[in-house]
Parts: structure tokens; sequence; C-alpha cells
């Protein structure tokens, strides 16, 4: 079930971050008092995204 | 990046550079002679999640540096070797599997792998920060019709910034919460506009990027309609600004029609737009102006500092010309901010002035070259050009230190105008990072009998890591004339290009 943005705009709920890719963002968030799960981010299919898209359909 | 900066500073060094290892990156690498003509297998075989440290200089500096590369990467955060963790999970899915209670991605891998991840994360049904750019406009339609079929927004591709309730994302200055909402194409907008906000004592409820293409007709503003949606719903938001380039035709009269049935009232800020442009929105062309009328309809006081006299202003840019030889011509603008670049266009083009750009405006002339200036030029140095595999120069001014060389040793060049921005992930000392280049390139420019000018506003509030009032100083300390606004500073250079127009006719 998403959440609103609307309930994140006005605050009633604490935005819960998942951080993909470059670690600052994640770590700004949560130096300011956020919870974020970082992914431990690598290219799919060795960074072949036309691969990757195949695969993506198969699965 | 910051091992580049750190490389680019040991002596012998002449220039370094860091950058992932992709395809175009090592293509553009092997052209200026690396990787041995391809002899070098490490660097044959790195791929996209690798780093190259590209270092030009003396042959024992390249090799003391080499052999202590390691301690160039030595930074305060991330996993301590040594201690047990439980391993990070690899994708979206595996995240939500551990904390299903997440609402939000924020997306930074490289563009040709982010609408994959935005695809996962709308899935899973969080609402989507892309930082990335070059993702293609087919990609970004799509993803912005899957959220919104699923209730979802995507703030991007190539969104810098954004605030939701309380917290910042990306590129985020710290302001106090207020009545004013914001929905806005680009970082550097939001960042200006909020910084601006909360200098006059007003604040932010919160702000909705959406990047700088969701106007177009081909993405039909699917995002702004999202954020617009969401912030007339906000009962703490009383006055909702849109800072965005111009709208395309069939999206005015979409927005247009949207903002007529607005609980609240909406200023649009559409930076480029002409006059007859977008009269049905009733747009204002400037953030300043968009802050002014913000506060206004929030019932807040105009803040004495955004109020400024244009006489004045000429008289302050006469008497630095006067100080210059006859062959200083020319302002250069080198941007970190790319809404800046695009605004500072905007008001030199209603003077009825041309400048040169990279990443030109309506009417205005593209630079043949992005890294050679001619004529005045204002150079957005955050271009894709500029930072493909490189980080942008609100990180690392390695980039902007060069071309401050450049144009300031230029004997045409009058006036250089510089944006610093301050906030989250933004490096640590804007102002430091370039101020040493500065006072070296006028004072090798009086020792020649030329007297640069060099203009500047810093984009950012007293509660940023930075502190905006550290970072004016410094850079008044060093004779840099500092401005309320990059409107402002664009205004004090748009009236000393004028003056040297008219003195190169007279002359």
């Amino acid at each position: 079930m998403s959440i609103k943005l609307e309930d994140l705009v006005r605050g009633d709920l604490a935005p819960v971050f998942v951080n993909v890719g470059v670690r600052d963002f994640g770590e700004s968030m949560r130096d300011a008092g956020y919870e974020v799960v970082f992914v431990d981010w690598s290219p799919p299919a060795g960074g072949d995204p036309r691969l990757a898209a195949l695969l993506d359909d198969l699965l | 990046m910051l091992v580049a900066q750190r490389t680019a500073s040991e002596p012998g060094i002449r220039d370094a550079s860091a950058v992932m290892a992709t395809d175009a990156n090592r293509k553009a690498l092997a052209a200026i002679g690396y990787g041995d003509a391809g002899r070098d297998q490490d660097f044959a075989a790195a791929g996209p999640n690798d780093l190259v440290l590209a270092i030009e200089g003396e042959a024992a500096a390249v090799d003391s540096v080499i052999a202590r590369a390691d301690s160039y990467f030595a930074r305060g955060s991330g996993p301590v070797a040594g201690v047990d963790a439980a391993p990070e999970p690899r994708s979206i899915a595996q995240a939500l599997a551990a904390r299903p209670d997440c609402n939000v991605a924020v997306i930074s891998v490289p563009g040709e792998h982010a609408a994959r991840e935005a695809r996962a994360a709308l899935s899973a049904g969080l609402h989507v920060f892309i930082f990335s750019s070059n993702v293609s406009v087919e990609d970004e339609r799509a993803l912005k019709t899957a959220a919104r079929e699923r209730g979802l927004v995507v703030m991007g591709p190539d969104c810098g910034t954004a605030y939701l309730g309380g917290a910042g994302i990306g590129f985020a200055n710290a302001v106090r919460r207020g009545p004013i909402g914001i929905v806005a194409a680009s970082g550097t907008g939001m960042q200006e506009f909020a910084s601006l906000v909360h200098r006059a004592g007003s604040g932010i409820s919160s702000g909705i990027g959406t990047g700088s293409r969701d106007l177009t007709d081909a993405i039909g503003g699917l995002s702004t309609m999202a954020g617009l949606d969401a912030l007339e719903a906000d009962p703490s938001t009383k006055v909702i600004a849109l800072v965005s380039k111009p709208a395309g035709i069939a999206t005015t009269v979409a927005l247009a029609k949207r903002l007529s049935r607005c609980a609240k009232p909406v200023i649009p800020c559409l930076l480029g737009a002409e006059s007859g442009d977008a009269d049905a929105l009733r747009p204002v062309f400037s953030i300043d102006e968009a802050v002014c009328a913000a506060l206004r309809a929030a019932g807040a006081n105009e803040p004495g500092f955004l109020q400024f006299d244009e006489h004045r202003m000429r008289e302050r840019a006469a008497s630095e010309i006067e100080r210059m030889h006859p062959r200083q011509r020319y302002v250069r603008g080198l941007f970190a901010g790319g809404t800046l670049c695009y605004q500072a266009q905007a008001i030199f083009r209603r003077s009825g002035l041309t400048v040169y750009s990279n990443s030109p405006l309506h009417g205005m002339r593209e630079l043949p070259d992005p890294r050679v200036s001619q004529n005045s030029a204002f150079v957005d140095l955050g271009a894709e050009t500029f930072v493909q595999g490189r980080p942008h120069p609100m990180i690392d001014a390695t980039e902007r230190r060069t071309r401050f060389g450049h144009e300031g040793s230029d004997p045409s060049v009058a006036v250089i105008l510089l944006d610093f921005i301050l906030g989250a992930i933004a490096s640590t000392d804007p102002v430091g990072d370039l101020l040493d280049r500065i006072r070296e390139i006028r004072d090798a420019a009086r020792a020649s009998g030329r007297h640069l000018c060099v203009a500047a506003s810093v984009c950012g509030t007293d509660d940023d890591r930075q502190s905006l009032q550290r970072q004016v100083r410094a850079l008044e300390d060093a004779g840099v004339l500092v401005f309320a606004s990059s409107a402002q500073a664009a205004i004090f250079c748009r009236e000393a290009a004028l003056l040297l127009a008219r003195r190169g006719q007279v002359a």
C-alpha cells in the first residue's frame, strides 16, 4: 500500500528513505535524523543496460 | 570528488581527475594518452563500477601520489573495517524486505541505469527522487505515467533538491518550516528560492522537485501537477511558488487551467519566459520577484535585502570600470547552478544584451566549444559536458578553478561572475575551494595593469554547515563584490556590460 505524497508533505508520516547510488545523499538525510536504508548498488548484468532489460523481461 | 582536489593540490601535480570508468570516460581518457595505448590491462578491464584516478604532473610526483593513493580516499564515514555489520541489501526489493516501511527512493546511479531502479521503486509503492540525469524522455514519461496511476510522484530525473515535510533531500539548504510551498524544475532554483525565503524570516512547507523537462509538452507537467495537488491539500501551505523554465504550449494551457482552480495563490516564476509567452499564467521573471510575491501573498513583509537602487548599482559598476584597462570588455559567468546561469541570461536579454553560453537561453548564442569562452559568456559548469563521470562543481571546484584561471588571464575580460551554493552534500567550504585562485589571478592581472572585477552571490543560510555569513565574509575580505542574491549579482553585471559596451563604442 503506497503512502500518499500529501501525507509526507503534511509531515504526518516521516519519510523513510532507500538510497540507491551515491552514499552522500543517504548520509546527509541520515545525519539530519531520518531513517535511511542503503542499497549496495552495482550495475546489473555487468553494466550492460540492454542485457539488464532482457533479464527484467525474463524474470 | 575530493580525491581529485586533494591529489591536484600535491606539489608537482598539474592536474588530476577522478572519473568512473564508463565506456565514454575510458575512450575520452584513451584519446588523451591514458591507458598506454591499450597495453594497461587494469585500465582496459575497468568498468562503470570502478574509479579511475587520472594524474598529470612530474614523474616523481605522480609516482609518489600513486604510492599513497589509498590515503586520498580516507574519509570519516562508511562501514568501519573489522566491525561486523549486517550486509547491505543489493536491491530495492531486498531493502523493502528488510524495512517494509520505506516510502521514498533516492536514486543517483548512472543515468543509463536510473530508469530501471525507478521502475523497481514505483512497483514497490515508493515515491521516487532521481538525481541522475541522462534518462531518456520516453523513460521519463513512462515512469511519471506509471507513478500517476499508482498515486505516486517521480521527482526528476535531474532533480537536485526537494523538501518533504521537514526533510531536505539532495542538495538542500537548512531552512525553517513555514507557509510557502515550492514546485521547482531545478535544484538550484529551489535552493535559491528557499534560502531567500528563510533569510527573509519566513519558511518552506515542502518543496517538490520535478526535473528540468517536466513542463515540456513531451512530459506534460505530470510531476508539477502532482506537486500542486499535494501542496494544495496541505493545510500548512498558504501559497505555492512554481519555479521553472517556460512550459510548452499545450502544457501552458493545461497549467493555466490547473492554476485557475487552485484554492491557494500560486506564483509562477518562469525563468527565460518572454512577455506574451505565458501571459495566461501571469508569471514573474526572476527568483527574487517570486520570493517577494510569495512573501506578500503569505502576509509577510518584503525583506530589505531584496530591494536595491538600480542607480547605485550602475554607479558601483562604473567605479569598477574606471579602474580597468581599455582592452577589458567582457563579462564571464562561471556557474555551479544551472538555473542561476539561465536566470542571468534572462536578465541580460531583457536589457537587449546577448551573451554566449553552453546552455543558451532562446536568443542567446551557443558557445562552439563549452570549454572556451568568447566575448561575454555564461558557462554552466554543471552541464552534462562537464559532469559526465565527474563530480558536480557544487561538490568539487577543480574545473572551476582551472576555468577561472583561463578567464581571469584573458586580457579582454573585465568582470567574472560566480555563484556559490551551500547546503547538504555541497563542498564543506565552497568559497575556500576557490579563494586562493581568485587572489592569485587578480594579483597577476594587477601586475599586468588590469583591474579584474569579481562579482558573486552565495546561495544558502546561516544554518547551513558552511554558514552563509562566513562564506560571504571570506569573499568580501578578498575584495570580491558580494550581492544578496544571484539575480542582483547578474543585474550588477548587466550594468557593467552596458557601460563596457558604451565605452567600447566611444573608444
